[in-house]
């Protein structure tokens, strides 16, 4: 019996992969990508186009970003595409491990929109796919029950916390990624660049955030601190993931890739979702643009690959980011490509980036500073010391960090 | 044994702790004297779906021709050991010369990264071993005393700590601790404090910590012990009984001498381990409240996009190396110097 389906399976498995065989790709094919529904999509699009001449691999993998460079580093490269984003590009770029793509976009890449070419100095490094960007989730009816409108700044975040848990709705009705580390300097990130701030003296590696910006930036996350479960520390995106689904939550800015996630009728109950609204990141200190920063997804080609390799990369990325895999996908990302439908859940990604917020800084040097902050942030937070004294240690980390990287 | 046998058969250990401990660590030492070059930076249009803009961007090419003449880097000495991430000599000299009293000295020294990990792993591994030890000795002992039948399921389930990898045991006993766990909310029954939480401050998230550092070696104790027991010669316990020794008398005087190595080389051991505590930290999201040199290290070697420190791994690593030595230096002595006198 077990054999039986066993044969049955096997049967199955290769009459699909010829049927779908090859898509017109010799090589190999090896795919890096993180690991959330929209890449799940991608991947599998991909997928299709294996067998006959066509051998693609896919890993993946939350970790993604620390095995880009390795991985590219390596001649013949670990995988021949990777995802990257704003930030990982950064760090493939700066050990010049990316292939640009212009050749191949020429001969296969007639779908692909401008936008969605990420150029620097001319030359086309990736190709993105998705936008995304932490922005507002709010709950409806907690708002409603709690007499507040949706907040559309930081005060008024406070303002609406305050009220929900004067009558009692909740103990702590907000939630934030500020885990320690990269999240923490994350929320540090899109909290400073709402207030104007700017990481580094122009032109220069040299970094400028201990100054008034920077001050109000950290008493503001403290003040939201004020208002959460005090494990705030510990908690990622999984974690505020669950603590909305678990309805402890009313307010939080999260990802837009998990917006999909908390309406889709799965892990929550039909009352929590159906009050779950997405609205653009609310703005702070009386500015005008969303406090959070516009992120990209794409791929981008090693540039150890092989000529072969490199184009049936192209190829297979091209399959996967197709028109008919984003209209399938519909609701699982922010598409930048050509002909996809803007989904329901992806209004705050939208709203944020239409509100001015900025891209999240595109700077060789910033991986050290995101580290510097996500190492000391916390220190102000639990009222060991001034927002003065964490300034400056910041700036101090990240100093020897930039100087031991050759920055300074 | 003559020399020659001695040799033949010490040559492939030694050869391999050549290759695979000596070698390496030359290496490491040799890293962490090096940064990376200085790199050649450019300012380009850079265009994607969000606009274009004007931004800097590290000439690969050029630095990669660097990187070709010197792989090592640029020379540094000492200068990541002494800099702020690590030792951090001109800051605690700054320290010192600020004045203000001890409370701020040591406010200014501990809030540097290095001196805030060595505070926790020196409190760890200063609390944990003695804890494992005494443990691991009555946990043996009860044991021993047990009717055979239920002994081996006791052995085994005594054991399980050790056999749970270590962050899958720390990640389970995360989620049990939560407020909403079944841990931290019967502590938070016990004590009628709605708020309390175990990975909100500093000190419980220390507690936390040891607790879980002793729950997870005492079996290693345990067992090196249970085995040390069954040796214990039989006649002078009962000359002991027959002199009118209690049992404790005879525990103190009989069996506590007779397993005295083996308390030195459980010590040994738990030092050089509880000194690079890492896999709690991560597994209980910890390093808000608590990081240690192990923990330092893999934060240099993870890097946040990129900016990954392989000369401050480096310095650390060998930070680490020479705080083992120090810490063991007093037990091998000690052991060298009995050795001799029995020579």
């Amino acid at each position: 019996m077990y054999m039986r389906t066993l044969v049955a399976a096997g049967t199955m498995a290769v009459m699909s992969s010829s049927a779908y065989a090859g898509c017109g790709i010799y090589g190999s094919v090896k795919v890096l990508a993180n690991d959330f529904p929209a890449t799940q999509a991608v991947s599998a699009a991909m997928r299709a186009c294996d067998g006959g001449s066509a051998d693609i691999t896919v890993n993946l993998n939350k970790d993604h970003k620390d095995l880009i460079v390795p991985a590219f580093t390596a001649n013949p490269p670990e995988f021949t595409t990777s995802h990257v984003t704003n930030s990982t590009l950064v760090a493939v770029m700066n050990d010049g491990l990316a292939m640009p793509l212009d050749d191949l976009i020429a001969k296969h890449g007639a779908g692909i929109q401008d936008m969605q070419k990420v150029t620097i100095d001319g030359k086309v490094m990736a190709i993105a796919f998705m936008a995304n960007a932490q922005h507002l989730f709010y709950r409806k009816d907690i708002l409603d029950a709690a007499g507040v409108g949706v907040p559309t700044t930081y005060e008024e975040v406070l303002a609406a916390a305050e009220a929900i848990k004067s009558k009692g709705l909740m103990d702590y009705p907000i939630g934030g990624t500020y885990k320690a580390g990269w999240n923490l300097g994350e929320e540090f990130v899109n909290m400073y660049l709402g207030h104007g701030g700017a990481f580094f003296k122009p032109g220069t590696a040299e970094p400028s955030v201990n100054n008034a910006k920077g001050v109000a930036t950290l008493e503001m996350m403290k003040a939201l601190t004020g208002y959460m479960n005090p494990d705030y520390l510990t908690h990622d995106s999984n974690a505020i993931q669950a603590e909305w689904e678990a309805g402890n939550i009313a307010l939080t800015n999260l990802w837009g890739s998990r917006a999909g996630a908390v309406t889709d009728g799965e892990g929550s109950t039909p009352e929590i979702e159906s009050n779950t609204m997405f609205a653009a990141a609310t703005s702070v200190a009386g500015g005008s643009v969303p406090s959070t920063t516009l992120w990209w997804d794409g791929f981008a080609i090693a540039k150890n690959a092989s000529a072969a390799d490199a184009e049936a990369s192209f190829v297979a990325m091209m399959q996967g980011l197709s028109s008919d895999m984003a209209a399938a996908n519909a609701s699982d990302a922010n598409w930048l490509i050509a002909g996809s439908e803007p989904r329901a859940a992806g209004v705050g990604v939208v709203a944020s980036a239409a509100g001015g917020a900025s891209p999240y800084p595109m700077l060789p040097w910033m991986g050290a500073m995101h580290g510097a902050l996500g190492a000391e942030v916390a220190d102000f937070l639990q009222g060991n010391e001034s927002a003065e004294q964490t300034l400056a240690d910041i700036e101090a980390a990240y100093t020897a960090a930039a100087t031991e990287k050759g920055f300074l | 044994m003559p020399h020659r046998t001695f040799l033949t058969f010490i040559w492939p250990s030694a050869l391999a702790m050549l290759l695979f401990i000596a070698l390496p660590i030359i290496s490491v030492g040799v890293q962490s004297l090096h940064i990376e070059h200085e790199q050649v930076v450019e300012t380009v249009k850079n265009c994607g779906p969000f606009g274009c803009k004007e931004v800097e961007v590290i000439n690969a090419d050029a630095t990669a021709q660097l990187q070709a003449d010197k792989p090592l880097g640029r020379f540094n000495g000492l200068g990541t050991y002494t800099n702020r991430n690590h030792l951090a000599f001109e800051e605690i000299s700054a320290a010192m010369q600020a004045g203000g009293g001890p409370g701020a000295f040591f406010g200014a020294v501990f809030n540097l990264p290095f001196y805030k990990a060595l505070a926790f792993t020196l409190t760890y591994t200063f609390v944990v071993t003695p804890f494992v030890l005494i443990l691991g000795f009555f946990i043996a002992l009860s044991v021993n005393r047990l009717p055979g039948v239920v002994k081996g399921p006791t052995i085994f389930v005594s054991l399980l700590p050790m056999i749970v990898t270590p962050l899958i045991g720390s990640l389970i006993l995360f989620w049990m601790i939560d407020s909403r766990g079944i841990i931290g909310g019967t502590l938070q029954l016990i004590f009628d404090d709605p708020d309390l939480s175990l990975k909100a401050s500093p000190a419980l998230t220390w507690i936390t910590l040891i607790i879980y550092g002793v729950w997870h070696h005492a079996p290693f104790a345990f067992v090196v012990f249970y085995a040390g027991l069954q040796t214990v010669p039989k006649d002078t316990l009962e000359s002991a009984m027959i002199d009118g020794a209690s049992r404790w008398q005879s525990v103190v005087h009989v069996v506590l001498p007779h397993l005295a190595p083996l308390v030195v080389f459980i010590a040994l051991i738990q030092l050089m381990d509880n000194f690079r505590v890492f896999e709690p930290v991560v597994g209980f999201n910890a390093e808000a409240n608590a990081t240690s040199l192990s923990w330092i290290i893999y934060n240099d070697l993870r890097g946040s996009d990129g900016a990954t420190l392989f000369s401050s791994a480096a310095a650390t690593s060998m930070l680490t190396i020479t705080g083992v030595c120090i810490l063991l230096a007093p037990v091998v002595l000690r052991t060298w110097r009995d050795n001799r006198q029995r020579a």
